[in-house]
């Protein structure tokens, strides 16, 4: 009798080991897709040339395979992102977490979930008719859709992002800080910049990784906005594609080298990604022993 | 533990009010003039389709049409674009291919077969505030080339033209370069991936100029006279209307379609479509 | 006191600061409501019975938008069917079976990286495991599985390390096996936490567009569940994308966005709901 439940209690062990190591198999799986699948294109135009060549002209009579133009783009719209939604979203978290009154506290807390909960589709629709149009007539261009509009896009997308991640480092200051540093005669606003955010930095870091993850992988809302041609980047003003974007457009009716092009510039985002992340386990780790 | 039987039971309770909802199978009150009420066929299966964007309204009101006098069939259209549809067709991943343009002599070659279901006109689109209405073939040329740059030079305001064009595998960018002859030196500055696209873009840029089939175009554009001569059904069947091309059923040859397909295939061919064609903005020919 | 004896530049940088961050917090939250005003505005005049109930018609010029209503309400089912034993699964093995901290960690570190993934690699890798014979929603589902499992997982866990390591032994002191502790124990007990594990995945789901591109497709047939999971089917957000670029009927387009954003809200509030309600049941 005893045997036989010893036996049960292995296999339901069995089950849950197996049904733990999914996240595992997951992100192997993921990875041995997309190296298969992206290197096949990487050796035939040449790792050199499909990495820094300026032009990509997939459907043309001679086609070229240079992505240089999209790992650009998404570097300075992502940069661009950050400019923009760091300081505000560091304030912002600043205000939230230290500053703000409970009532205004809860309101605010509100508003960045909703935000954080806006489907990308729909930002982008309001980037596509309010921004490009604003951008259009404000600079008096062509075309609004631009390198401008994406990143202003973006960065109001890892807003949220930014502000949570903060928000949960600012308050993990512990208080004796802040206690210590009023004892002294700063006021609280001076505590808040001089003490607390120094003691909350890698939890900001961190904050910051997040959020250029978010940007570097977002696709649909930029693709609504950013004008979608394989331009290198050369002003904002210009219409450009991202590693995200030049994925997503041309997928739906490409074939043969293209394809498998496509797949490899995949690839290439997939290990800029995995870069980003471990560049935030090392903020959030050191954060950890820090404190 | 209860909690969870009885969310459970809340969910299956769900699960199947809907699987009552989707089997009722309304596609609601269809305008269908066609009273083709002596096919009573069982045909049953699927017609797939894929190709051309420019055919999306002409197709769609086939297989909608189909689909109502055969209940049992299902008729899916894949919006992927003329080139990428003769390929779908040519390698066995859908039943026909649709291309906006005739097939090329390699294309023939390698075995598919092309049969003309409508003639199109391609309208040269700008946006309903410009103050351009006409222009000849060989002006759109220049401007698509870029020798012409500014809508000033053609009558319009001062004001930079926007080339909006399609992408390299459409049927109707190929048609639209063979007639004004520009192919491979057009300096678009964006090259969308679909008929809806170019008329969504050229209606919301003030200085856009795009091209897109007639059957796409509604009030949310102009469309430009050709040297004077207006795109409508009338003038692309006689030909005055140059900027033309066919919308074609591709299939291979040697691969027998199945019954759903062969039958949609004849009844897109035949004249009780010719209205339903015509409804939805181009040429019948049978 | 501060005011009478300190520097004019130190008054001057406090001013500032405060004047920064009341500013930020403006700004952002005048982008929610700005939003948020602009959507609802322009989309709720334009939501029809008629668009929520009937399919679309080239026929009839219509764009209705009910297959993509229940191609969403199909997909998120079936994503919660898959994803919730699987991730309850997982947190349940990190927290009651796992005895080496390697392995433990090891998980953890796959489940963040699966949580930083962007969403097209997961429609990209999911069309070329799942999509062998084309799209449908059941493969929109399983590559949605995947990008939900570090949430539930992640809440499972936090649930179930609240239940106090008493009650297990309290069970082990009475008989019971472990599975069997884990069953009547454990299990009863993590309810909250996968309660909210589902709000926060649906609120994902919901909103989730460039991983359904390649997966779900974009077809708009009204099917019942099964035959609608073995078929492709645009979500809502994948037929407002399509819309918004390829349809001239704004009014469609600013309907779905409407719909998305009141969703959005709800999932908000029933997520501060549950959140508030099982707070207060631990204390």
């Amino acid at each position: 009798m005893a045997q036989k439940k010893k036996w049960f209690e292995i296999a339901v062990h069995g089950v849950f080991l197996i049904l733990g190591l999914i996240t595992v198999g997951c992100v192997l799986l993921i990875t041995v897709y997309l190296v298969i699948s992206g290197i096949p294109a990487i050796r035939q135009i040449g790792l050199i040339p499909f990495l820094t060549g300026k032009v990509w002209a997939s459907t043309a009579a001679e086609p070229q395979y240079g992505i240089l133009p999209f790992i650009l783009t998404s570097v300075y719209g992502t940069a661009g992102a950050i400019v923009l939604g760091v300081p505000v979203g560091f304030l912002t978290a600043v205000y939230l977490a230290k500053a703000a009154p409970k009532k205004v506290r809860t309101v605010l807390e509100s508003a960045v979930s909703l935000l954080a909960g806006i489907p990308s589709v729909v930002c982008g629709l309001v980037g596509m008719l309010v921004l490009v149009p604003a951008i259009r007539k404000t600079f008096r261009l062509p075309d609004g859709a631009s390198l401008l509009a994406a990143i202003i896009v973006l960065a109001v997308m890892i807003l949220p992002s930014i502000i949570k991640v903060s928000v949960t480092a600012l308050e993990a200051v512990p208080r004796e800080y802040e206690d210590a540093s009023l004892a002294l005669g700063a006021t609280p606003v001076e505590t808040y910049f001089r003490v607390s955010v120094p003691a909350a930095k890698s939890g900001i870091a961190a904050a910051v990784v997040l959020g250029v993850g978010r940007a570097i992988g977002e696709a649909m809302a930029v693709m609504m906005v950013s004008g979608n041609v394989p331009n290198m980047p050369g002003s904002i003003f210009e219409s450009v594609r991202f590693l995200t974007t030049a994925v997503a457009s041309e997928m739906s009716y490409s074939s043969g080298l293209q394809r498998q092009a496509l797949f490899s510039i995949a690839l290439v985002l997939y290990l800029f990604i995995l870069l980003i992340n471990a560049a935030l386990n090392f903020f959030l780790k050191r954060d950890k022993e820090g404190s | 533990m209860k909690k969870l039987i009885s969310l459970a039971l809340t969910a299956a309770m769900a699960l199947s009010i809907l699987t009552a909802c989707g089997s009722k199978n309304d596609t609601a009150d269809n305008t269908n003039n066609d009273a083709n009420s002596g096919t009573e066929t069982t045909i049953s299966g699927t017609v797939s389709t894929d190709g051309s964007t420019s055919m999306e309204k002409v197709i769609n009101s086939l297989g909608e049409s189909f689909m109502a006098q055969n209940k049992d069939v299902k008729f899916t259209y894949n919006p992927t674009g003329s080139g990428s549809g003769i390929q779908a067709v040519s390698e066995g991943r859908c039943d026909i291919g649709l291309s906006s343009r005739a097939l090329k002599d390699d294309e023939k070659a390698s075995g598919l077969v092309e049969t003309t279901l409508a003639l199109d006109g391609i309208a040269i689109v700008v946006n309903p505030e410009n103050p351009v209405s006409d222009l000849d073939v060989d002006t759109i040329a220049k401007i698509y080339t870029g020798e012409i740059t500014n809508w000033k030079d053609v009558g319009g305001d001062d004001a930079e033209i926007v080339l909006i064009g399609r992408e390299a595998g459409s049927g109707t960018r190929d048609g639209f370069e063979s007639i004004t002859d520009t192919k491979d030196a057009c300096a678009y500055r964006q090259e969308l991936t679909s008929t809806g696209d170019v008329i969504n873009t050229v209606s919301t840029n003030p200085n856009a100029i795009g091209y897109a089939s007639l059957s796409a175009v509604g009030d949310s554009v102009k469309a430009l006279t050709v040297g004077g001569v207006e795109a409508t059904e009338d003038t692309v069947r006689d030909g005055s209307y140059v900027v033309q091309r066919p919308f074609v059923l591709v299939t291979k040859e040697g691969t027998e379609l199945s019954a759903a397909a062969q039958a949609f295939f004849d009844y897109a061919l035949s004249a009780d479509a010719a209205d339903i064609i015509a409804a939805a903005g181009a040429v019948a020919i049978h | 006191m501060l005011k009478k004896r300190a520097s004019a530049s130190r008054r001057a940088y406090i001013t500032l600061m405060r004047t920064l961050m009341l500013a930020a917090a403006v700004l952002t939250c005048a982008l929610v409501l700005g939003m948020m005003g602009y959507i609802l505005g322009n989309g709720l005049p334009n939501i029809t019975w008629e668009m929520l109930s009937t399919a679309p018609s080239y026929l009839a010029n219509r764009i209705g938008i009910l297959p993509d209503i229940l191609s969403t309400l199909y997909i998120v089912f079936a994503t919660l069917l898959i994803v919730l034993p699987l991730g309850v699964g997982a947190a349940i093995y990190l927290n009651e079976y796992a005895a080496n901290k390697k392995l433990v960690s090891v998980i953890e570190y796959a489940s963040e990286t699966l949580s930083g993934i962007p969403s097209i690699i997961y429609g990209l890798v999911g069309m070329l495991i799942f999509c062998k014979s084309g799209t449908s929603l059941l493969a929109g589902a399983l590559t949605l599985t995947i990008m939900n499992l570090p949430t539930v997982m992640r809440t499972a866990q936090e649930s179930l390390k609240t239940v106090p390591q008493s009650y297990r032994e309290g069970a082990f002191a009475l008989g019971a096996g472990k599975w069997r502790t884990i069953r009547t124990v454990v299990l009863p007990s993590c309810v909250d936490g996968v309660i909210t594990g589902c709000i926060l995945s649906i609120g994902r789901i919901l909103g989730e567009s460039a991983a359904l591109l390649f997966t779900a497709g974009s077809a708009h047939m009204l099917y019942g569940f099964f035959e609608g999971m073995q078929n492709a089917g645009a979500t809502l957000t994948v037929a407002l994308y399509f819309y918004a670029k390829e349809s001239s009927d704004t009014g469609v387009v600013f309907a779905i966005a409407a719909i998305l954003m009141l969703l959005t809200m709800l999932i908000n509030f029933a997520a501060d709901l549950a959140g508030r309600y099982f707070r207060r049941k631990q204390e």
